[in-house]
């Protein structure tokens, strides 16, 4: 009976998702600047431009593909459409260390966070990096998309030119 | 609202079904209405993960007979926000739990619910917490599914950011034990100031930044043992510096523990372990240069004693208060990560340097897309103990000094060269030389019977992307090892083609060739008595173990769409250590069809 009525419950908790959907706002956690600051995602914020957010670690392969893949056009992006990329690295402290050597070294002009106890990542429902998320010019997330392929940069910068012009997305 | 949070422990604690049913009422009021205050949050959302497993019993490979055929791990999260509130659940169920992970995970049920509010001021969240002090060498409560991971403390916390730049955090619970929670009662503090904000009038034009940060942990266990006096409350204490000039950061911690004897906390003499009742102390330290397309990175660690559990009984990954980084490279490749390093609690000293290089394009070295190149050195050793007593009740079994190492338990030495040929092709290139000491590492002792390994690995890896969004990956993995100690030792050669014909979908072919396998006699040897030999005797294999080549071949496929995926494969799969964020877990090895479906919503 316990077990059941749990059940119930959770069926009924799911049913409300469905006035939800996308288009909600970036929810609220800390996360460090690679100085140490913390700063509340509630902050992120690009002036009615569209801003990517990227999860990713410095020990995951596709992660840092596609972050690659992006930063050799990331100028033109920024020119044509003003977005910007905010980097959230899930590092915990055996790693936190490196994100900024890696950072540096790769010379990715993004904007990066550290999320070491996975705050954000929980509050943004990540699985598994890489796991990528538009944001409209109003703050609110209008689409996201799981693992990196090559050549999925050419997708996601499409949505992103979409987004910029107030268009809607389809999936 | 914190005595509405209270109320909503005391509920919580009783009954998960309460729990869930109160977080399904609070939800309810919002349910019929339009989103109240445009600017506010108002929202659900969720994940879930499914992976299920078909298991055949292959003997040849040491694949045991699973009574159940088929085995499920599953889990969904729902989380609640609506402006400065927010409320979650996660569902648990397994079904049983699939091979290499805690059989104590056992059945299902809501396993975690919380509820927080936050303002400017205050963040009070009360149910399941997940919280860090420092880098986590006393306190780290988090959650790893793909590992099983959860060592969350169901209670209360408080964070209060009182004046700019500083913040203070206060927590007590009990932590959670599979589908219960532990004995132990976990208390702690934690302050920190970020100097340059704090004084921002006076420092603003200093470009140094420095945070300085303490901590205090403690826990209660009632001791109930009829021969030895264990402390009931036993405390763990600490202090960091982080210091940032430009391109430079500094970031160490230090931190002490009080005499904790358990059975992680323990010393060896003459070949039996024995409680120790000696206080713990572990140091992390971590520095970095970085310009654009150079870094250098310097870690070291030492730790003693520091196993900190919330119940001194407790094994495994049960029930741990702190997290001990490991300062070994983190492998990303099949091969080199084989022989996986995880700290040892009760003692080790060790560190690692890395240099990262980017040849700008258009250089010699760099060629027309330019080239990166990392260098990376690690080790670990154990603590040279002196002066080991031999009467287990000494209050001080053994001294250690900072200036002396004990005996080796790993190494690596590892570089990696990312080069890109043209538009369509790059390459990834990878060496490593491991040394591993596997009785210490594997079994956490110096007596297990194993011989040490020695590596070899080489990596290839290219990537052909024949048009836009599709692409051929191939990778060849070489693993060459002196060791034939047992099953699943010896050289590997492995293989693997990846397709993506477009950015949905992917298929990969995966061979794992494992040759030079242990002769018969060895192999018989370090087995006997074990479940697999005496299988391999009842199907008649046994002389088929001597210089046996074994294929691992796994086929894979997937398909994913937006925050949604599903992978489904078929074949065999060795037998391994697995591990995320420095904590392992061994998996044996499995014949059979898997299907994994992972989703955001």
């Amino acid at each position: 009976m316990k077990k059941l009525l749990s059940t119930l419950a959770l069926v009924s908790a799911f049913t409300f998702s469905s006035f939800a959907g996308d288009g909600d706002k970036i929810p609220v956690a800390t996360v460090k600047k690679m100085d140490g600051s913390k700063v509340s995602s509630s902050t992120f914020s690009n002036n009615g431009k569209p801003i990517i957010i990227s999860f990713w670690a410095t020990w995951c392969k596709p992660c840092k593909k596609e972050l690659d893949a992006i930063a050799e056009n990331y100028a033109d992006w920024t020119k044509e459409t003003g977005v910007k990329l905010i980097a959230i690295s899930i590092d915990d402290a055996r790693s936190s260390g490196k994100v900024v050597t890696d950072v540096k070294t790769k010379g990715w002009e993004y904007e990066v966070y550290i999320d070491e106890n996975q705050d954000f990542k929980r509050a943004m429902n990540v699985n598994n990096v890489p796991h990528t998320f538009i944001v409209d010019g109003n703050g609110k997330i209008v689409w996201s998309h799981n693992s990196y392929t090559e050549g999925d940069e050419d997708k996601l910068y499409e949505n992103v030119k979409k987004v910029a012009k107030g268009e809607k997305l389809d999936h | 609202m914190v005595y509405f949070a209270l109320m909503m422990r005391n509920s919580i604690l009783k009954s998960s079904v309460t729990a869930t049913f109160l977080l399904t009422f609070i939800l309810n009021p919002f349910n019929g209405k339009s989103q109240t205050g445009s600017d506010e949050i108002n929202a659900i959302h969720g994940n879930f993960q499914i992976d299920a497993q078909y298991y055949n019993p292959d003997s040849l490979i040491g694949a045991p007979n699973v009574p159940e055929k088929m085995l499920s791990n599953a889990f969904a999260n729902i989380n609640y926000q609506k402006g400065k509130f927010s409320a979650g659940v996660r569902y648990e169920a397994y079904n049983n739990v699939m091979q290499g992970f805690d059989p104590r995970y056992k059945g299902q049920g809501v396993v975690n619910r919380f509820v927080r509010y936050q303002d400017n001021l205050l963040d009070v969240t009360v149910g399941n917490i997940y919280e860090q002090f420092g880098s986590g060498l006393i306190l780290r409560t988090y959650y790893e599914p793909g590992l099983l991971y959860d060592n969350s403390l169901d209670g209360i916390r408080v964070i209060s950011n009182p004046y700019k730049g500083v913040t203070f955090k206060g927590l007590v619970g009990r932590q959670r034990s599979f589908f219960t929670l532990g004995p132990g009662i976990v208390r702690g503090v934690d302050g920190e100031i970020n100097i340059n904000e704090a004084l921002d009038s006076v420092l603003k034009n200093v470009k140094t930044k420095v945070i300085l940060g303490g901590s205090f942990v403690s826990k209660f266990q009632t001791d109930a043992d009829p021969d030895f006096h264990l402390p009931e409350n036993v405390g763990a204490y600490g202090g960091r510096l982080s210091v940032i000039h430009e391109g430079f950061n500094f970031f160490g911690e230090y931190v002490m523990k009080e005499n904790d004897p358990n059975a992680g906390n323990f010393v060896i003499v003459e070949g039996d372990k024995y409680y120790s009742y000696q206080k713990g102390d572990a140091v992390f330290l971590s520095a970095s240069y970085a310009m654009k397309g150079l870094s250098f990175l310097v870690q070291a660690k030492r730790v003693d004693n520091m196993n900190f559990r919330s119940d001194r009984d407790a094994n495994l990954q049960n029930l741990i208060i702190n997290y001990l980084p490991a300062t070994t490279k983190q492998h990303t490749y099949l091969m080199p990560a084989y022989n996986p390093y995880a700290t040892q609690p009760a003692g080790e000293v060790g560190g690692l340097a890395e240099i990262q290089y980017k040849a700008k394009k258009g250089t010699l070295i760099g060629g027309p897309y330019g080239m990166d190149i990392t260098l990376n050195y690690s080790q670990a050793n154990g603590l040279k103990q002196n002066g080991i007593s031999d009467t287990a009740t000494s209050s001080k079994l053994y001294t250690t000094n900072y200036g002396e190492m004990g005996t080796n338990y790993y190494h690596d030495f590892f570089i990696e060269i990312n080069r890109k040929f043209s538009k369509k092709i790059k390459g990834t290139f990878m060496y490593a030389h491991q040394f591993y000491n596997k009785n210490i590492v594997q079994f956490g002792s110096p007596f297990a019977g194993f011989n040490d390994i020695n590596s070899n690995i080489g990596v290839v890896d290219i990537t052909y992307k024949y048009k836009s969004n599709s692409a051929i990956r191939f990778e060849f993995q070489a693993l060459f090892r002196d060791n034939t100690d047992t099953l699943n030792l010896g050289s590997w050669a492995t293989g693997l083609i990846e397709w993506n014909p477009n950015s949905h979908i992917f298929v990969a072919v995966l061979d794992q060739f494992n040759y030079g396998y242990p002769d018969q006699h060895v192999f018989s040897e370090v087995n006997k008595d074990s479940p697999l030999q005496t299988a391999l005797e009842d199907a008649g294999l046994v002389s088929i173990a001597k210089g046996m080549n074994i294929h691992y071949g796994l086929i894979t496929a997937g398909y994913n769409s937006g925050p949604h995926r599903i992978s489904v494969s078929y074949g065999k799969q060795r037998a391994g250590i697995f591990c995320v964020g420095g904590v392992c877990r061994n998996v044996p090895a499995s014949n059979g069809f898997a299907i994994s479906i992972t989703s955001s919503f």
